[in-house]
């Protein structure tokens, strides 16, 4: 069965270590938070948060309080603010550890697409690219492939960049795939997905 | 100097004129002047370039502007809860400058420290990258950004003393402070001001010098997405 976003979630979570400084993205990325555990994880919020909480209770919301996606949230014990310029500023210095993103196409190459279809969807590349240029580590969280059963792991991406080689790790629904020198490498399968599924869904070039 | 002014209107007198650039605070709808905006759609101010993160919502920050047809081109990351936006600028009416998050805050930043322009890594590789000034650093490639300098600077804060020193409220600071340095003017808004010396010196987040006229007034503040979770039973 290949994973469900939950189960997308929670194997994305298991690449975060004691100590980490980590941005999540919006979707999927944003369930990761549930599957931290135990381990000493602060999240930061680009628009100016260090140390994000849950979503608040009923009654409680706060408009002063949202994360990059506009939602209500709340502060922990260890929480501290800035301005978007120091935000980025530690994003952009290689402060953050890593970031979880969704995409939209990936290549072998580790080039990310999230930010834009032409002609159809204008919203805009956000802090996106930002993140991608500065954190340690980038690992996409998305489906292997579209609605129409195409391929989002690609051996080049179609769509405009977000960034050029800047995907390290790549989770979707049927596995993990690492970037690596001529391509991309199965680092895990989901349980009963073969690779003979996984490959026949991937455009990208495959090594040992 | 007498900074603090009775009302939006008031504050904004004499500085608006058609054409003109203007940086605004705020992301989404968190911290937005959303006093200063409608003060300004009241002016019937044209032709107006905005560099904010967002363009609001149709009918709040921004988005009012819009509505009006007073905004000629927007400098922004990221717009995608707005329909009149999108219409604007589908037809061709609507100028859009897509900037990354952190770069548009750090042209604003750099613009108010005097620093014509900067190279980052944000974008190469990418549209954002085309026509730009590539140089390398110690074997990596970084593009040139300029820093901005506005016409005008609007900004909203918790709290102010009449010099202008502003203090944030969580995360309602956003882009404000770059956005009040890069204005040759800067006019804030607050919530309440306060006396002399009640501020914490070593707790001002903007000092006053940025801020040049100022206002107190009574802030809808407008939640985008509420969301929350349910609590749970012992």
């Amino acid at each position: 069965m290949p994973w469900d976003r939950n189960q997308m979630a929670a194997r994305a979570a298991e690449e975060l270590e004691d100590g980490m400084y980590v941005n999540l993205g919006i979707g999927i990325p944003t369930l990761v938070a549930n599957y931290v555990g135990d381990k000493d994880i602060t999240l930061q919020s680009e628009n100016g948060m260090l140390g994000m909480g849950p979503f608040p209770f009923e009654g409680e919301e706060d408009p002063d309080l949202i994360n990059a996606g506009k939602q209500t949230i709340t502060e922990l014990n260890r929480t501290a603010y800035f301005d978007s310029a120091t935000s980025f500023g530690m994003i952009r210095g290689g402060k953050i550890a890593a970031a979880i993103l969704g995409a939209m196409e990936v290549a072998e190459n580790g080039d990310l697409a999230n930010w834009m279809i032409p002609g159809k969807l204008i919203k805009g590349m956000g802090g996106a690219m930002d993140l991608v240029a500065g954190v340690g580590r980038v690992i996409v969280v998305m489906d292997h492939a579209n609605k129409r059963g195409e391929s989002k792991v690609l051996r080049e991406c179609t769509l405009p960049l977000t960034g050029t080689g800047v995907v390290d790790r790549i989770i979707t629904n049927l596995g993990v795939l690492d970037v690596v020198e001529g391509g991309l490498k199965i680092v895990e399968l989901a349980p009963e997905v073969t690779e003979q599924e996984l490959r026949d869904l991937t455009d990208a070039t495959l090594v040992d | 100097m007498k900074k603090v002014y009775d009302n939006a209107t008031e504050a904004l007198d004499g500085l608006l004129h058609d054409g003109m650039f203007i940086a605004a605070g705020g992301f989404g709808l968190c911290g937005i002047p959303e006093l200063l905006l409608a003060a300004i759609k009241e002016a019937g101010t044209k032709d107006l370039t905005f560099a904010s993160n967002n363009a609001g919502i149709d009918e709040f920050g921004i988005g009012i502007l819009l509505q009006t047809r007073q905004v000629k081109k927007m400098i922004s990351s990221y717009v995608g809860e707005n329909a009149e936006f999108m219409r604007q600028y589908l037809s061709g009416e609507l100028e859009l400058e897509f900037n990354p998050q952190g770069t548009l805050a750090e042209r604003m930043r750099a613009g108010g420290c005097g620093i014509p322009g900067f190279y980052t890594k944000t974008g190469v590789g990418t549209q954002i990258a085309e026509g730009k000034e590539h140089k390398d650093f110690d074997g990596e490639t970084y593009i040139l950004e300029r820093g901005i300098v506005a016409d005008l600077s609007i900004v909203k804060a918790w709290k102010a003393d009449d010099t202008g020193n502003l203090v944030f409220r969580k995360t309602a600071r956003n882009f404000n402070p770059p956005a009040a340095m890069c204005g040759k003017v800067c006019v804030a808004e607050v919530e309440e001001i306060v006396p002399r010396g009640e501020l914490d010196p070593d707790g001002i987040h903007l000092p006053g010098i940025y801020v040049h006229r100022l206002i107190q007034g009574d802030h809808e503040k407008r939640i985008e997405q509420r969301t929350v979770r349910k609590r749970e039973t012992a």
